[in-house]
């Protein structure tokens, strides 16, 4: 299909975008990787697209005190090669290569990932895993949006309709820092089936401070709160037990085998969890 | 100041090209419609099924998830500008000798990614060319020629001879 | 990895020199794919061309109240808003019955629906414009007030008595039914040792070739004809389909074909959508293009193989398999589509289970239902996927059951290899098979004794392999038995003509087309053989009807086997009409001269006596140096069709090498074999990457595919993200090898193979994955597609 017509502004500042973003039925375009398969298909058909690809200074990655800082439109390809990445964010490292393919990574932008918030996409449930926070502009000014608070229903965030994401910040790995990533689907590159993203701190011999984010669950990236006591706790079957997700049925699987497999990954990524880093 | 059809200027296949063209046409169709570049062909519009990959500024992207006029300065190159340049010269000639290709509607796709990847040098495993390759989708081929044919690629250009 | 090089020249009994018969040439047409210069339909364009896009039913069931297309058409860029009521004017409706399936009936199809629409995605009203874009745009203002109807979704209840009947004009909704009963069923189950039931479903699934379904269609109302460009894989039967439902004459329609994206059935059937196209053309007096957008692609291309089959199998201890019976029941959309027929695929069902085996015992009935879902029809392997999967899971189950080896159990059950010519239960004609020359070698190549020792030793640690098998016949080449006795203009003879042209390369024009098989290089190779040129000089004209002889095109696996005999046999009389002219230039015996490699030679020393370039030019331009009384004729026609049998049955075996994880279900494809026996080989290269093809779309079909509807008849997965076809990161490396048993209905000796790969895929891999699950005390899945949920509550996980 034809997308429906539209207006076409290209933004040269955040500033801008915003003021634009005040129009009706106005949308940004950064990747375009989801939207524009959605124009394609009629499923939305906004009056004035935004395109803030010629936005400077939001593509950057750096390290800020102990926090990495990741601007907006950085894109998914960029991170995948990107050192700071690998050293400081080893999760975003191992989630990146899943994105889709490579001609989807050389466009689609982290923010977008994180602002789009897809449940079964990867970065949205990396950020809760690393307890991260997002740089939000609006109308009102800028403000911070902590991972925890900012995933709040199906396609829903904490960024209103003339809100723009800037910047993603996590905090930067140190020797004691420990990661999992394991993602099922069908077919390489797809949206996972069940998926999850976690973070720990290495404790003596054991662990603390985790935090299990999965995704393609429910309608937002969901943390295993009980499971995460019990594996802190050092207890891997404990945890399994006290997966509390209800995940409902889609067309690729039924919320029982979601569940299972949830299950399935958790043992998996607890292993790699107890692993000290190489 | 936001406008339903745009003057756009870039470069295709190492042309200068100025056209007026709607916001709302994909790189894909301007392409094919506007240039009469149909070396690039539409297989599905959301973004799955490659058949649309070019090269916007030396990266590969899905051409129908892109709009034209987020080109206006950019350097694109499609399959016509990578065959007459030679660029996939050695490609070509081993997807014609191996027949990894049969309806060849896939195969502009598959030797722009091929060629994406045997520009970084070296040779991949066959699980890392089907890793690469991912993102192409082929009905006819079942896809062990086209691997079969990428790898013999990677090997002579890595000077392992045939 | 070294890329596959010529296999050295076959000396076959054909004894050509040079002959390219059994060499895997490099295809003449590949250079304009691999530089992104091909023509598909959806390149044409023509002056003035108006797209068209359609506003479809959202119901699975609705009539059509009104249609308000005012505000349509004032939008930009429209020329015309047409409903199937005006379009009715123009094109006559068609019914999809063939009068050899006994009973077949179906109601009268529009080629845009007039009061009612029977499936979710028919077309309710046509919208032309400028550009698609404004087509669609004004789509949206069309207002259709439909008054929704009970869908009939469930094939169980389709012949319910509470069930609603679709087309009241009918009675009910059963399309097609079939009983078959063999020997003596009953008897041969009371002597067996052990009676295996299982019900098997094939999913419903579909093409989804490359390239969308496109066509441009121009009626020229000056010259009073209608040139269509479209991708069919028939061009000469749509060329008498549309003459037909627009009254007119064939030779006022020209169907041209030039290169397909991709078809495997799909672009061989008549489209609603694309006879409206040609039939607003028509209308309109100017060329109007369609091209269906994936989306639409997904909710009306043909979908095929939804079916129930509750199947059983009886065995003796010793392995002697005593009978088989299946009950199969499959739910179609609410046409038969045309003119095949959707009745075809259960008609093979029937014909197809037990085929490679001695067993006499054989009892089948199929009932073939309207539903209110998209139009199913003919796909790839028609019937055969189905067919093997019932045949060879019951095999395995049974040789499971009895504790015997999966191979041993068709060794004592597959029909020698010397008992030709030999007939099926069903009363299948079997010219010359191989089944157990095949297998024997199945078993060396993929080293069985070794996989097996290899999957016990890995069970002991925990990792679940399998190993599964599939013994298959193929239909190909088939005679009119197939259609034509039906009373359906589809031609089961193809032609070639060939003309030496005035610098002494040959040109050959072919019935025959290509969708990307090879069946233009296969044809190169058999006119430059025969004729004795290098296959340089040799130039393969096809998809034209103003230009071809008339001929089937491609499809049931005829294109070498039929095309290639065609080709062969006016290649040889062109080379008897260019030698009497040698022989005349000479003053030598006709009898005494051959040409090779371009030359009239010496047929006994092969001293070189006349280049063909010297003939052409004297015979073109100085025929006044001719004797009295020669005229050369530089041209040659000639048709063939397969009289002695009904099909050119093909045999072939396969197997699946995989590893089942059974904490998450999914299934690891680690490798795959096919043995294939088609007959003389033309091109080898090509015959190996058509069974790699067909095995990875039987690999979809066990695995990943299946087109989901909810109760409504809404089709839930329409798109490329939620329906799953085979990538590359999860397919096998395919290795095949051949066995050689030629037909004697034909000089070349050439079956088919298009879709040996299809046909035995999803039996294999189900076998391997039952292999893999039965020491884990799993249930059997025969259940396709077999997802991870699946997998996962046959071992109780879920």
């Amino acid at each position: 299909m034809k997308p429906a017509p539209f207006t076409y502004a290209r933004a040269r500042s955040v500033d801008e975008a915003i003021a634009l973003l005040g129009e009706k039925d106005a949308e940004l375009l950064a990747g375009g990787q989801s939207l524009i398969a959605s124009l394609n298909m009629r499923l939305s058909a906004p009056a004035l697209l935004i395109d803030v690809n010629g936005i400077g200074g939001l593509d950057g990655i750096a390290k800020k005190g102990d926090m990495i800082e990741i601007g907006a439109l950085t894109r998914h390809a960029a991170a995948e090669r990107s050192d700071v990445i690998a050293q400081f964010v080893p999760l975003i490292a191992r989630a990146v290569p899943h994105i889709g393919h490579v001609a989807i990574r050389n466009r689609g932008t982290l923010g977008g990932s994180i602002a789009f918030a897809d449940p079964a996409a990867e970065l949205p449930a990396c950020l809760l895993a690393l307890n991260g926070e997002v740089d939000a502009s609006g109308p009102k000014g800028k403000r911070t949006i902590k991972a925890d608070d900012f995933f709040k229903g199906l396609f829903e965030t904490a960024l209103g309709p003339q809100d723009m994401l800037t910047a993603i910040r996590v905090p930067a790995a140190t020797k004691d820092t420990r990661v999992g990533f394991a993602e099922l689907a069908r077919r390489h590159g797809d949206y996972a089936i069940v998926g999850l993203a976690a973070s720990a701190k290495a404790d003596g011999k054991g662990i603390k401070d985790v935090r299990l984010a999965f995704f393609g669950v429910g309608a937002t990236p969901m943390r295993a709160k009980k499971s995460e006591a019990a594996l802190a706790g050092g207890d891997i079957e404990a945890a399994v037990a006290a997966l509390d997700l209800d995940p409902p049925d889609d067309v690729q699987a039924s919320g029982a085998v979601k569940k299972h497999l949830a299950g399935v990954l958790l043992r998996r990524v607890a292993m790699q969890l107890m692993e000290p880093r190489p | 100041m936001s406008e339903l059809a745009l003057d756009i200027s870039l470069t295709v296949n190492g042309e200068a090209v100025a056209e007026r063209v709607e916001a709302r046409k994909t790189l894909v169709d301007f392409l094919r419609e506007d240039l009469g570049l149909t070396g690039s062909h539409v297989g599905c519009e959301h973004g799955v099924c490659g058949a649309c990959t070019v090269r916007v500024n030396g990266a590969i992207v899905r051409a129908c998830l892109m709009l034209a006029v987020q080109c206006d300065g950019a350097t694109v190159e499609t399959i016509e500008g990578l065959s007459d340049s030679g660029e996939v010269a050695d490609l070509q000639a081993a997807f014609e000798q191996r027949n990894a290709l049969q309806c060849g509607y896939c195969t502009p796709g598959m030797l722009t990614a091929a060629q994406d990847l045997l520009k970084k040098g070296g040779v991949p495993s066959r699980d890392a060319i089907r890793e690469h390759m991912s993102g192409n989708y082929c009905r006819c081929t079942g896809y062990h020629a086209i691997i079969d044919a990428v790898e013999a690629v990677a090997r002579q250009r890595a000077g392992e001879g045939k | 990895m070294k890329i596959a090089e010529d296999s050295p020249p076959v000396l076959s009994a054909l004894d050509r020199p040079n002959s390219y018969i059994g060499r895997s040439v490099p295809r003449p047409n590949l250079h304009r794919l691999t530089q992104g210069r091909g023509q598909y339909v959806s390149d044409v364009t023509l002056p003035r061309v108006a797209h068209v896009a359609y506003l479809r039913s959202p119901h699975a069931h609705a009539k059509i109240v009104s249609i308000d297309a005012a505000a349509a058409k004032k939008a930009t860029g429209v020329i015309a808003v047409v409903t199937g009521a005006e379009l009715a004017k123009v094109m006559t409706p068609w019914v999809g019955v063939l009068t050899h399936l006994k009973g077949l009936k179906s109601a009268p199809q529009p080629p845009i629906a007039v009061d009612r629409a029977c499936w979710q995605g028919e077309a309710v009203c046509a919208v032309v414009a400028r550009t698609r874009a404004q087509a669609e745009d004004a789509a949206e203002l069309v207002e259709v007030n439909y008054q929704p109807l009970p869908a009939v979704t469930n094939a169980e209840m389709a012949l319910g008595a509470k069930t609603p009947v679709i087309h009241a004009s009918l009675g009910d909704n059963l399309c097609f039914e079939r009983k078959l009963d063999v020997g003596k069923v009953d008897g041969a189950f009371a002597a067996s040792d052990a009676i295996i039931e299982a019900t098997f479903v094939t999913g419903r699934h579909t093409g989804v070739t490359t390239e969308p379904r496109a066509i441009v269609a121009d009626w020229n109302e000056g010259e009073q004809r209608l040139t269509v460009y479209q991708g069919t894989q028939a061009p000469h039967m749509m060329q008498n389909l549309f003459a037909k439902h627009l009254g007119l004459a064939e030779h006022q329609v020209r169907v041209i074909t030039k290169d397909v994206g991709g078809s495997f059935g799909i672009k061989v059937h008549t489209y609603a959508d694309e006879m409206a196209t040609v039939a607003l053309s028509k209308l309109l007096k100017r060329p109007v293009k369609f091209v269906a957008d994936r989306i639409e692609s997904f909710v009306t291309d043909i979908h095929a193989r939804d079916h129930r089959i509750k199947a059983k199998i009886g065995v003796k201890n010793d392995g002697t398999i005593t009978a088989f019976e299946i009950d199969d029941l499959t739910g179609i959309g609410p046409y038969s589509v045309y003119p095949r027929t959707s009745g075809i695929e259960a008609n093979q069902v029937v014909n197809l289970v037990g085929g490679p085996y001695t067993c006499a015992n054989y009892r089948a009935a199929a009932r073939v239902v309207f539903t209110n879902k998209n139009v199913m029809c003919q796909y790839r392997a028609v019937g055969h996927p189905i067919a093997v999967a019932v045949t060879e899971g019951l095999v395995e189950l049974a040789a499971a059951k009895i504790g015997m080896d999966p191979l041993e159990i068709r060794r004592r059950n597959l029909i020698a290899d010397d008992a030709y010519p030999a007939q099926s239960a069903a009363g299948l004609k079997f010219e010359r098979l191989s089944h157990h020359e095949s297998l024997a070698h199945l078993d060396a190549m993929m080293n069985y004794a070794g996989l097996r020792a290899e999957q016990k030793k890995l069970h002991e640690k925990g990792i679940y392999r399998g190993i599964g098998f599939a013994s298959f016949i193929e239909v190909t080449n088939p005679s009119a038995a197939f259609y034509g006795v039906g009373g359906a203009k589809i031609s089961s003879q193809d032609g070639a003509t060939i003309k030496l042209d005035a610098q002494g390369a040959l040109i050959v024009a072919t019935g025959v087309s290509e969708q990307g098989q090879g069946a233009e290089a296969v044809i190169a190779q058999c006119a430059a053989t025969v004729f004795g040129v290098p296959i340089e000089r040799v130039r393969v004209i096809m998809g034209d009807t103003d230009v071809t002889p008339y001929g089937g095109g491609t499809w049931a696996s005829r294109a070498a086997g039929i095309g290639g005999e065609a080709a062969w046999q006016a290649g040889k009389a062109l080379r008897g009409n260019v030698l009497s002219v040698a022989g005349a230039m000479l003053q030598a015996k006709p009898e005494t001269l051959d040409i090779r490699n371009g030359v009239v030679v010496d047929a006994a020393t092969g001293t070189e006596r006349l280049p063909l370039e010297e003939l052409a030019r004297v015979a073109y331009f100085r025929p006044d140096t001719l004797p009295a009384g020669i005229q050369a004729e530089l041209v040659a026609t000639r048709h063939y069709v397969p009289r002695a049998w009904p099909f050119a049955f093909t045999n072939g075996v396969q197997a699946s090498y995989l590893e089942v994880d059974a904490d998450t279900g999914f299934v690891k494809l680690l490798k795959h074999w096919c043995i294939e026996d088609c007959g003389t080989i033309i091109n080898p290269q090509l015959v190996d990457e058509q069974i790699r093809g067909g095995v990875v779309q039987g690999i979809g079909a066990a695995l990943y595919e299946q087109c989901l509807y909810d109760e409504r008849g809404q089709m839930l997965n329409g798109n490329m993200a939620d329906y799953l076809v085979p990538m590359a990161v999860e397919m096998p490396d395919i290795e095949c090898g051949h066995v050689v048993s030629p037909t004697a209905d034909s000089e070349l000796g050439a079956k088919g193979a298009g879709e040996a790969g299809t046909a035995g895929a999803p039996a294999s891999v189900m076998n391997a994955i039952n292999d893999a699950l039965r020491p884990l005390g799993a249930a059997p899945l025969t259940d396709m597609p077999f997802t991870p949920d699946k997998i996962l509550r046959a071992l109780g996980k879920v």
